[in-house]
């Protein structure tokens, strides 16, 4: 029994290391894609271009643009003489936020100690706006207490007395490293596009040419033959995944923190499941257009929903559980946890058992909806 | 001119036969956008966070019950010690953890400078920084109250442009509409092209007495027809549901779709033309560009953060400049004299990928 199922294997591999083409593409696209990539996510937001309309220019409203400019967050572009101007910049993309300074700004602060400004954000980037604001309301918040101070000496003793300071502190990530958010994470995806098209495709293609009618007519067992298809794209992606991790530690200097072992015995059972998804799809299709599309549309999903770009806990209720049966979602969370961490078995317990669950779903799945006879 | 819509004829039937793919094609755009519309957001919203009261006392009980008032913060845990912290960390169940310490209360009533610590999950950084960001505001915010006078000096009248609730879909929408055509676009050429080749049926063509230009128009215009209802309904979807208006000028969106498809089917061409089985194609085409849109293009990190030589590379995908138009003429409802030179770009892209594709096709021809 194991015979054949050798024989298949080697033929698969055979055909496989023939189409060189194919082979660039699973172990160097790879690599560059990470090499590349999480140079791009930089979401450090700085450098905001503000446009000031500074209708006032006082002694006070002038403190404030000071302090605007000296925390570094903001840029300020220009100076405009109305608001209607800096808003026809921000149509343009050139300004992303305006303060408009009123003209008795200094006198009402200093009669009333009461006064606004308007900040209009460009918000189409929620994120970026929503932090924009923030910021600008921290340096508002500390210029009051000066303007207040400065007003009333007595508040000083008050001051000083009841500071609150708020430690900050990163956990398994003291260097603030940016791309150890996203290098492993786009590690397991990458891993999952490999493996999950190559089995998709590779089984319509037989079906497409004609081949898979011989191998029907065969004595091969349907287990052999689904066996002999999903053992070698797994090694494959097995070295797929290597080459990437060496990358991660070497270029990316991301050191391991967790255990090498549980860290391959996780991405084995993971890119079982994978490729059983692949199995799947390929199942279900005729053409090789036909499977490209599902699994696409599945890739899709399951990577914008797995939490690698926007975190899952600001979904909507609905969306959290299409996360959470989204495998992917456990690919790249798990890979996080034991080499950023140092998680360990029993941390990773829940991942495993979806995992598992989710290969014997869709290999016996497949196995059962696979008829040698079409 | 004739011949030419037999062809065509014939190919979409071709196109049209294929129930499952047809199926896939228009479901898939109307689900993603549903999807992303409506699930996606980077906001910070019910982030589960733990604590760590080592204080017990009235203020730390107060300051406590103040953050679980918010809605950005799920307290989710009370932990007793700071090796449980690093345990609830490690299960990568919580996001931060509020450390106060024993002498809390103390120190913040008899006038010593109080501390209180914020633990952070590091590993992602972006969520590190805006949680943070959010959770030091609040309890400023709640002891600042105290010491000063509440609602003087200065304050921000903040006007959210475009987006006033700052939702996700805005931001999303356009790079979704981007990424659907661009991939759906450059698949369905990039394959027909190769299927006919890998078969042996591009002989019998290049034999008959077509001209090759026409077999390529012919293949093209089913999938131009298909990408355009695709637009149409991602837009319908987009204002009916999203409550996404377009604010600018219809036509201009349209006429610039158009011009993006077909950068995108004469991308599909030039991968058909320079490889020969259906497998390196699709693989080129997906794998070479769907990380790379969404990375690169701007709608999930911004642009002007990325390094010079990551810029450039963004610059070369015609997502990117495509998606940036969407957003000006639908959300902002700018027009020609803000997105002329995006156009340009396209309108250049088109050309030059017209130009690779007509000569590659004339080398391969003999």
């Amino acid at each position: 029994m194991f015979r054949t199922l050798f024989i298949l294997i080697k033929k698969e591999f055979l055909q496989i290391f023939r189409n060189k083409s194919i082979l660039a593409i699973i172990f160097v696209m790879p690599v560059i894609q990470l090499v590349i990539l999480p140079l791009a996510a930089n979401y450090e937001i700085k450098d905001i271009k503000i446009a000031v309309v500074d209708h006032d220019k006082s002694t006070q409203s002038r403190e404030l643009i000071r302090k605007i400019t000296a925390s570094g967050y903001f840029k300020i572009m220009n100076y405009g003489e109305n608001y209607n101007d800096a808003y026809q910049e921000v149509e343009k993309d050139k300004i992303d936020l305006i303060l408009e300074i009123p003209n008795n700004f200094e006198k009402d602060l200093v009669r009333e100690n009461n006064e606004k400004v308007l900040i209009a954000i460009n918000a189409i980037n929620g994120t970026k706006a929503g932090l924009s604001a923030s910021y600008l309301g921290q340096i508002l918040q500390n210029y009051n207490q000066q303007i207040q101070l400065e007003m009333n000496p007595e508040l000083e003793t008050v001051k000083k007395n009841s500071g609150l300071e708020i430690v900050p502190k990163f956990w398994f990530n003291e260097t603030y490293n940016y791309r150890l958010s996203l290098v492993p994470g786009i590690l397991a995806f990458l891993v999952t596009l490999i493996g999950g098209y190559l089995t998709a495709l590779n089984i319509v293609e037989e079906k497409e040419i004609g081949t898979i009618e011989q191998i029907n007519v065969s004595p091969i067992k349907k287990r052999d033959f689904i066996l002999g298809k999903l053992i070698p794209f797994w090694i494959l992606s097995m070295v797929a995944f290597t080459i990437g991790l060496l990358v991660t530690i070497f270029v990316y200097k991301i050191q391991m923190q967790g255990s090498y072992l549980l860290l391959y015995a996780f991405i084995s059972v993971y890119l079982i499941a994978i490729l059983g998804m692949g199995l799947l799809a390929s199942v279900y299709s005729d053409t090789q257009q036909q499977s490209m599309f599902m699994v696409f549309f599945f890739m899709m999903i399951f990577i914008l929903m797995s939490g690698l770009f926007t975190p899952t806990e600001s979904m909507t209720d609905w969306a959290k559980y299409i996360a959470y049966l989204n495998p992917v979602t456990y690919g790249v969370d798990g890979v996080r946890l034991i080499m950023l961490k140092d998680s360990g078995f029993m941390d990773l317990l829940p991942h495993f058992v979806f995992i598992i669950g989710l290969a014997i779903v869709v290999i016996s799945w497949s196995v059962l909806r696979y008829h040698k006879t079409s | 001119m004739k011949q030419l819509i037999t062809f065509v004829k014939k190919e979409f039937w071709h196109v049209l036969r294929d129930k499952r793919t047809l199926l896939v094609l228009f479901g898939m755009p109307v689900v993603q956008v549903l999807l992303f519309g409506f699930a996606l957001s980077t906001e910070v919203k019910n982030t589960k966070i733990g604590v760590l009261d080592q204080d017990k006392s009235q203020n730390s009980i107060e300051l406590i019950s103040k953050i679980k008032a918010n809605q950005y913060f799920d307290v989710d845990k009370n932990l007793r010690s700071i090796e449980e912290a690093e345990n609830a960390f490690k299960g990568g169940k919580i996001k931060m953890i509020l450390v106060i310490p024993a002498q809390f209360a103390q120190d913040i009533n008899s006038g010593k400078k109080a501390q209180l610590q914020l633990i952070t999950d590091g590993t992602d950084i972006n969520m590190a920084n805006q949680i943070y960001n959010f959770m030091s505001n609040i309890i400023m915010d709640f002891y600042g109250q105290e010491t000063l006078q509440p609602k003087s000096g200065v304050q921000p009248e903040i006007r959210m442009l475009y987006n006033p609730q700052l939702k996700g879909a805005p931001n999303f929408v356009p790079g979704v509409m981007a990424l659907i055509l661009l991939i759906i676009c450059v698949l369905m050429t990039a394959i027909a092209i190769v299927r006919e080749k890998e078969m042996g049926t591009m002989e019998v063509l290049l034999v008959s007495p077509m001209k090759p230009y026409i077999i390529i128009l012919a293949k093209a215009i089913p999938y131009f027809i298909l990408s355009m209802i695709i637009l149409v309904s991602i837009l319908i979807l987009s204002v009916t549901v999203l409550d996404l208006p377009i604010k600018g000028s219809l036509l201009l969106l349209f006429g610039i779709s158009i011009i993006f498809i077909i950068t995108n089917l004469l991308l599909g061409i030039v991968i058909s033309i320079v490889t020969d089985s259906q497998q390196t194609a699709m693989l080129i085409a997906l794998v070479g560009t769907m990380l790379p849109t969404i990375m690169l293009s701007g709608f999930m990190f911004p642009v002007e953060n990325m390094s010079l030589p990551l810029q450039m590379i963004g610059n070369v995908i015609p997502a990117k400049w495509y998606y940036e138009i969407v957003k000006n003429i639908m959300i902002k409802g700018t027009g020609l004299e803000v997105i002329w030179k995006h156009v340009l770009v396209l309108i250049g892209m088109m050309m030059v990928l017209f130009v690779i594709a007509v000569k590659k096709f004339k080398i391969r021809l003999e």
